[in-house]
């Protein structure tokens, strides 16, 4: 055997393959760093920058970081905390959140991410962006409210469904979650409820229809285990990265 | 969904543009010249017929400033939103025009004859206020020449039947070193290389022993970027002129493509010949910003000169393998375009989203292949150093900073314009040459670069010290500094591109508390949320828009902080007052010593 890649994450050794970007390999080595747009099954987008880490000193994604021999990469510092609990601030003064009236509640990752990162207001004052529902389509409910731009979504129709639903329109805090048909709504594209791209979405805004609260709220998803522990449970695993 | 057929006129656009999906920025801006505006159905027949999903088409027209998804009017006025523009009374005219026409700002009028807003920067601030009339370059707005637009745009006369003198615009050069000494003889640097270097490894070494620094602001050694690409293997190697002018203030490409072309051109074949030594495949792009239409018919002229006179295509200068060419790209009304990475997506067809790096264009550029990404200015240094030679451009400037530097120099001046210096004239030097009397600061490189006060007015220009794209704007003791900075606040608010959180929101949040500043309402509290903001956009933002967007501020912060202060309704204080304190003769009087009997303030606070 040749001598196994690895890097080092806070100080601690992380083996990777070559390919592997940072987080991949962490993830896969039973090493959690806090993520939003990342998701194993799609392309890394490195929008949300909530796995903002140093490599070498340097500020970079992790999700779009090459993962690199002899790397230094620090995760869990205070400045990065600081900047994550920031961030996570961001995502709820843009967005309309309101946790105790979602039907997502405790199976949002942004909702997730708040509570592992201890933040418990927005902290900014509220941006109140007029974002109207979109209830057109007779078994999907989008309620842009929520949206967080991670672009799962689109990445979904795009890649696996074959079809480019969404598109991502607007620039600055105009961007927003936009519907590509002539009409602008839901029923007319050629969506399914089965689509990979109603499945994806982490936050409240691709819902289903007639079925909500199946599940009571305190057994969900992140109700049952935390975050983190759910990031590692769900990181593809080569032979390399088991022994997590 | 049944479409309706493209008209002839919309056939012979996608034909021009060989119906190929990287075109699709250039195809959208000339369908839109020809309907007005970009409707659903519209978008529904271009992607078909550029085999592209629907999203995509929409969400790129999406993304730039100067395409509507939505009825636009048939006039649309755009006012420069620069501080410069402001400073010449922009806004007051802005209303008087509305009031003139009936219109509402940021709204179509009910008739769909007229649109008027703001739009960024439009690199006219030497002869400003500057308007756009769909697409069109105004200078010099005055009440005069506003009644003037109101009473065509009432008529509905086409902007082809408007007098020409309202779209002239002057290229004032106020100082001249290597650079802009002598006018150009085109193809003389490039015969005077072609004659002794077989393969522009020399010319790769002139540039390297010029110290020739990359002039759009970072500074990055040209000769490196060159060797990297030109070592790059590749089908062809690109080179991409970055002419997307976009940093408020700055105008000095605008007048090097005015008025030296042809050294741009020279400069951009000279590094062609670099990357593909004379024999590999080459290519060459400038992207113009859309702000610069009106330079577009000036520089295909200039190409189709080039061509004739065997400066471009086949065979250059009679070198057999040496063939190179030029291609124009015409932006769309986006400053995040600037950025080489994004300029790239933008050329690609795509929303300008600053890539992901590495790789770098170097290795993965244009359409993945070697890519050289340089300024105007860079390109016309390139030429300056091929026909003068390394020693006579390192003779000017800095030891770190060699050569001379553009700068377009606008504001509280007497004579604003270009004026070219060599590397490390002060601050000072600029202002007494250019007339600015009591100064009350500089804005050097714009609103991502620097804003130095009096006390600093002997730094130096170079990369060194203040580095600069070369904006040099002087603000006088009568303006409000905090203003000025909120004008740049808004700026990069409105240019976030959004794809990152840092800078999508924090650009937004900025925004607001200066508003709330602005409007009496600031408090310490407020202050501190800056400096939150800013360590977030600084260590995580995507691209350099985001992690410069708080320079503005910062020196506000740091240097003006009165100006700062003054404008905030309470500074937070912690009172010297105790109010457990002053109980304690009343504790005294009742006997009591209990819990309840005093004051905390954690219990006050619940």
């Amino acid at each position: 055997m040749n001598t196994r890649l690895s890097f080092l994450l806070d100080g601690a050794e992380v083996p990777f393959t070559p390919g592997q970007s940072v987080i991949q390999a962490a993830l896969a080595a039973g090493r959690y760093i806090p993520h939003l747009c990342y998701h194993p099954e799609f392309t890394p987008h490195g929008s949300c920058k909530l796995c903002t880490v140093r490599a070498d000193g340097r500020p970079a994604a992790a999700c779009t970081l090459p993962a690199r021999a002899g790397l230094q990469v620090d995760s869990e510092t205070e400045e990065l905390r600081a900047l994550r609990r920031t961030l996570v601030q961001m995502l709820f003064a843009e967005g309309n959140h309101f946790c105790p009236s979602c039907e997502k509640s405790g199976n949002c990752v942004l909702q997730s991410l708040g509570y592992d990162l201890e933040v418990h207001t927005a902290g900014f004052r509220h941006f109140f962006l007029d974002r109207p529902v979109d209830a057109s389509h007779p078994d999907i409910l989008l309620d842009f409210n929520r949206c967080v731009l991670c672009r799962l979504c689109v990445r979904a129709s795009e890649e696996v469904d074959g079809k480019g639903v969404f598109y991502l329109g607007g620039r600055g805090v105009q961007r927003r979650l936009l519907v590509s048909s002539e009409s602008g709504r839901l029923a007319d594209t050629d969506i399914a409820v089965t689509d990979k791209a109603v499945e994806v979405c982490p936050v409240g805004v691709i819902l289903r229809k007639h079925v909500g609260f199946a599940v009571p709220i305190g057994r969900r998803r992140y109700d049952v285990k935390p975050l983190r522990e759910r990031a590692l449970e769900d990181a593809p695993r080569g032979e390399e990265g088991t022994h997590g | 969904m049944s479409t309706p057929p493209l008209t002839p006129e919309l056939e012979a656009v996608l034909d021009r543009h060989g119906r190929d999906p990287t075109r699709l920025v250039q195809i959208l801006r000339e369908a839109q010249e020809l309907a007005g505006w970009l409707p659903p159905p519209l978008i529904t027949a271009l992607a078909r017929a550029l085999r592209l999903p629907r999203a995509r088409v929409e969400g790129t027209a999406a993304f730039y400033s100067f395409l509507y998804l939505r009825p636009a009017g048939r006039y649309r006025v755009l006012f420069s939103d620069n501080v410069t523009d402001r400073m010449q009374g922009s806004e007051a005219l802005l209303d008087q025009l509305c009031e003139r026409l009936w219109a509402e700002k940021g709204r179509v009028t009910e008739d769909g004859l007229v649109y008027i807003d703001t739009t960024s920067c439009t690199g006219l601030c030497d002869q400003g206020p500057g308007l756009l009339v769909n697409g069109w370059a105004i200078p010099r707005a005055s009440r005069e020449r506003l009644d003037l637009i109101a009473g065509l745009i009432l008529e509905q006369r086409p902007l082809a039947e408007w007098p020409a003198e309202l779209f002239h615009i002057d290229h004032p050069i106020h100082r001249r070193d290597l650079l802009l000494a002598e006018p150009p003889t085109a193809g003389e640097a490039l015969a005077a290389v072609l004659a002794h270097d077989a393969d522009g490894s020399g010319l790769l070494a002139q540039v390297e022993r010029a110290g020739l620094r990359g002039r759009g602001g970072a500074g990055f050694p040209t000769a490196r970027k060159w060797a990297a690409c030109r070592q790059a293997p590749g089908a062809v190697h690109y080179v991409v002129c970055n002419a997307d002018e976009g940093e408020p203030g700055t105008f000095k490409d605008r007048v090097l493509l005015a008025e030296y072309a042809d050294l741009v051109l020279e400069g951009m074949t000279l590094c062609a010949y670099v990357l593909g030594a004379g024999r590999s495949p080459t290519q060459g792009l400038i992207y113009l910003r859309g702000e610069y239409r009106f330079l577009l018919e000036h520089l295909q002229s200039a190409l189709a000169r080039r061509r004739a006179a065997g400066l471009l295509g086949r065979a250059i200068c009679g070198r057999a393998g040496f063939d190179f060419d030029i291609e124009l790209h015409l932006g769309a009304g986006a400053y995040v375009c600037g950025e080489e990475s994004a300029l790239l997506e933008s050329l690609e067809g795509k929303r300008g989203v600053p890539r992901n790096r590495p790789p770098y264009p170097v290795t993965h550029g244009y359409l993945g292949q070697p890519t050289v990404v340089n300024n105007v200015e860079t390109f016309c240094a390139a030429a300056v150093i091929a026909r003068h030679g390394a020693e006579a451009y390192r003779a000017r400037g800095t030891p770190d900073s060699p050569g001379s530097k553009l700068l377009s120099v606008a504001g509280d001046c007497a004579r604003p314009g270009v004026y070219e210096y060599p590397f490390g004239v002060t601050v000072r030097e600029v202002l007494a040459d250019c007339g600015a009397q009591d100064a009350q600061a500089v804005q050097v490189g714009g609103p991502s670069g620097t804003l130095v006060g009096p006390h600093e007015f002997d730094r130096r220009i170079a990369f060194e010290d203040l580095a600069t794209a070369g904006a040099f704007t002087v603000f006088g003791p009568q303006r409000d500094l905090f203003e000025v900075v909120r004008n740049y606040v808004h700026f990069f608010a409105h240019e976030s591109c959004g794809f990152c959180t840092p800078c999508r929101v924090g650009t937004a949040i900025l925004r607001g508390v200066m508003d709330k500043i602005h409007a009496g309402r600031g408090a310490r509290h407020d202050l501190e949320q800056l400096e939150q903001v800013e360590r977030a956009m600084r260590l995580a933002s995507h691209c350099g828009l985001g992690q410069t967007a708080c320079n503005p501020l910062r020196d506000l912060r740091t240097r003006f902080r009165p100006t700062l202060e003054r404008r905030l309704a309470s500074l937070d204080f912690a009172p010297a007052f105790d109010l457990d304190a002053a109980l304690a003769r009343a504790r005294a009087f009742t006997g009591r010593d209990d819990a309840r009997a005093h004051l905390h303030t954690d219990t006050l606070a619940s």
